[in-house]
């Protein structure tokens, strides 16, 4: 295999892995921006990837899945959303609460409907998302160097990555460029200030939190009907914390998040592609090394050694009006 | 929303909202079993036998419920000071090698007693090591500790199962793990306290692996009840938890108490690593933790972050590890996550929505009725 090659398709998994972090990091910034923490992204990832599937695998029709997928999530948001801005509790612990209820509500439920040890049966082509071949590709194969980019990289994949990577300009436009994005991220900062306002806090910070479920509803739904043919116990394997880290990293900002999610989805790529094999001068490599280094990474910079990552003020704090 | 806020009797707090939480909890984990078409009178009955049943029902709830005490203590004690410590997983997974090195090098070579206090020691070392790093960064250069422990975890995972895979593994075994430790450093099982509730049962047939880190682990809850309300350390501990500012302008040093709160947190959740290593399995094996450092979370919440309380929680649940085990053989239907599922609820319900009832309640049982009169 030439050098371009092995580029290609490293790149090309690289932003198969960064897929479901990129939504995930994307909805952690919706909530984390209007001032709730959110350390459930992965349970909500979990719990999507699973209704997506099973319903993907009873209708048939991807775009159900997606649907299901998306309605599970927001309606852990909702449950988040309620523990931690109408009763005013503990964000994390509300997050944590409900990374344990995904994660064995699937487990639970995947068992008692299929039988399978948990795994939803898999699904046939037509109740996934297909990859996409863009015009061209085919015909532009041999070109050398341009062909293969365009043909491996570019192209062919399916159409939840497109959407993934449109989300971050629409992400942007949405917090910097509308009324509502103004005081979504004044109300994770002030929220007392747009209490003044005469805004409603409490459904400002429902509408954000929805917004994070819906985002996680397309990661899970990426991770479980599109990525894979079929829901897998624990599936998200801890990808929503490493979304957690690319959010710190990208210090909150919708296209860092985006170099953030693809830094640490070519770490995993280059982790995949290097198992086993020697390295010339340093030889074999360790994957843990690969697997640690985004948490490492992150570690580092909120020690402040990278440039610092400072939070919306408001963070983590329910929004008390004054009696 | 107007919250009364007429002051609840201490029962109604300590006693009844807990229990109301988890009743909420457990009817809704009901209402999962009753969707699957399930009885869940009878999947309750079935786990209570399960882990009440007999008396190897019982060792093995009690040994569950000491690795619930040590992460449970170990969450406990961080929120004394304002901290929420979601990396007693890690740090007692990274405690685990601490005790295993202890085990492996003095093992062959001592009787367990003596062995024992240097793996409790090394144990509470290694936890405290990994706890160090988040500590100093949340008091020193504001990286907010609940990310830093999450973060470590993850590190901490990926170096155990480096150092298992690649130096401390038997040369030729396929399994990632230590060599099973010698005698000496083996913490020894206690049936002989539970056995004689089963008169049935004669010693070679108690499987159970409750073993004397149990006592540890309660002598561990005497120590941090002393520690937090019988020792100045403590009351500072807690100003710090209550008010960060007005103990910072008492002359309480924030550095000084988080760093030291949390190497405390960190030990207690790396002596839990003795349960599993040292008196289970006799070796270190990869993912030996298996989520007890977040069970911590739900028993400290539960516990209401006293020792006595997290005792309490801490067998509650065994009960459901033990009696899940046990339910997911005879009801086939409701599988051992159904443990993690109401697990879950119980942080829910317990941790995040605590104060749910509270206006209910206070209408019922403030002490001055007429603070809640004037709500309306």
């Amino acid at each position: 295999m030439d050098f371009v090659e092995i580029a290609v398709n490293v790149l090309a998994s690289t932003v198969r892995l960064t897929i479901p972090l990129l939504f995930t990091a994307l909805a952690g910034l919706y909530s984390e921006r209007a001032g709730i923490f959110d350390i459930g992204l992965e349970g909500k990832m979990l719990a999507s990837a699973f209704a997506a599937a099973s319903l993907a695998f009873v209708t048939g029709s991807p775009w159900l899945g997606l649907l299901g997928g998306v309605a599970v999530s927001v309606a852990l948001s909702a449950v988040h959303g309620f523990a931690s801005i109408t009763n005013k509790g503990n964000q994390i612990v509300s997050g944590v609460a409900i990374n344990f209820v995904a994660s064995g509500l699937t487990a639970v439920l995947g068992q008692a409907w299929f039988s399978q040890g948990g795994r939803t049966p898999q699904l046939a082509n037509a109740a996934r998302f297909d990859p996409i071949v863009l015009p061209g590709a085919e015909a532009l194969r041999g070109v050398p160097v341009l062909g293969p980019i365009y043909a491996g990289l570019i192209s062919g994949h399916n159409i939840l990555t497109y959407l993934a990577f449109l989300a971050v300009p629409f992400s942007w436009w949405v917090l910097y460029r509308t009324r509502f994005g103004l005081r979504l991220r004044a109300v994770g900062e002030n929220p007392a200030a747009v209490d003044t306002a005469g805004i409603s806090v409490v459904w400002l910070r429902y509408r954000a939190v929805i917004c994070a479920g819906i985002f996680c509803g397309f990661a899970g739904t990426y991770l479980s009907i599109a990525q894979s043919a079929a829901f897998i116990k624990e599936m998200s394997a801890g990808k929503g914390y490493i979304a957690l880290a690319a959010l710190i990293f990208a210090k909150w900002r919708p296209v860092p998040v985006m170099f953030a999610c693809l830094l640490f989805g070519f770490l995993d790529a280059v982790a995949i592609r290097l198992q086993g094999t020697p390295v010339p001068f340093v030889g074999e490599v360790p994957v843990q090394i690969f697997q640690a280094l985004p948490y490492v990474l992150t570690v580092i910079l909120l020690a402040g050694f990278i440039g610092t990552a400072r939070p919306p003020k408001a963070g983590g704090v329910p929004y008390t009006k004054e009696r | 929303m107007s919250v009364p806020t007429g002051p609840l009797p201490n029962w109604v707090t300590y006693g009844l909202m807990p229990i109301l939480n988890l009743v909420v909890a457990f009817l809704i984990a009901g209402l999962v079993v009753v969707f699957l078409g399930e009885s869940p009178l009878l999947a309750l009955k079935t786990m209570l036998i399960g882990a009440l049943g007999s008396a190897n029902g019982i060792g093995y709830t009690l040994y569950y419920a000491t690795n619930f005490i040590f992460t449970g203590l170990s969450v406990a004690v961080a929120i004394h000071c304002g901290l929420f410590n979601i990396g007693s997983e890690g740090q007692a997974y990274v405690g685990g090698l601490g005790a295993a090195l202890v085990a492996i090098g003095l093992g062959d070579h001592l009787p367990w007693f003596l062995t024992a206090p240097v793996a409790i020691l090394a144990a509470a070392l290694f936890g405290a090591a990994w706890a160090f790093l988040p500590a100093y960064l949340q008091a020193k250069r504001g990286s907010h500790v609940v990310i830093t422990t999450i973060m470590f975890n993850f590190i901490g995972a990926a170096v155990m199962v480096y150092l298992l895979v690649n130096v401390l593994k038997v040369p030729g075994a396929m399994a990632p793990e230590t060599k099973v430790f010698a005698e000496g450093g083996q913490l020894p099982k206690i049936g002989w306290l539970v056995q004689p509730l089963d008169p049935g049962l004669d010693a070679m047939s108690y499987a159970a692996p409750l073993n004397v880190s149990f006592f540890v682990a309660l002598a561990c809850c005497v120590a941090v009840w002393a520690l937090i309300w019988r020792t100045r350390l403590g009351y500072e501990i807690r100003t710090t938890g209550l008010n960060p500012t007005a103990a910072a302008y008492a002359g309480i040093s924030y550095v000084r108490m988080v760093v030291i709160t949390m190497l405390i947190s960190g030990g207690l959740a790396g002596m839990m690593a003795l349960n599993p290593v040292m008196g289970a399995s006799a070796r270190l094996q990869v993912e030996f933790v298996g989520g007890a450092g977040f069970v911590g979370i739900a028993v400290a919440l539960m516990g209401r972050n006293h020792p006595a309380g997290i005792v309490l929680a801490a067998i509650l649940f065994g009960v459901l590890y033990q009696g899940g085990d046990y339910l997911s053989f005879d009801m086939p239907l409701i599988t051992r996550d159904m443990i993690v599922l109401i697990q879950g609820l119980v942080i829910l319900f317990a941790g995040a929505l605590e104060y749910m009832f509270r206006p209910a309640l206070a209408a019922v049982f403030a002490r001055r009725p007429e603070a809640a009169a004037v709500k309306a």
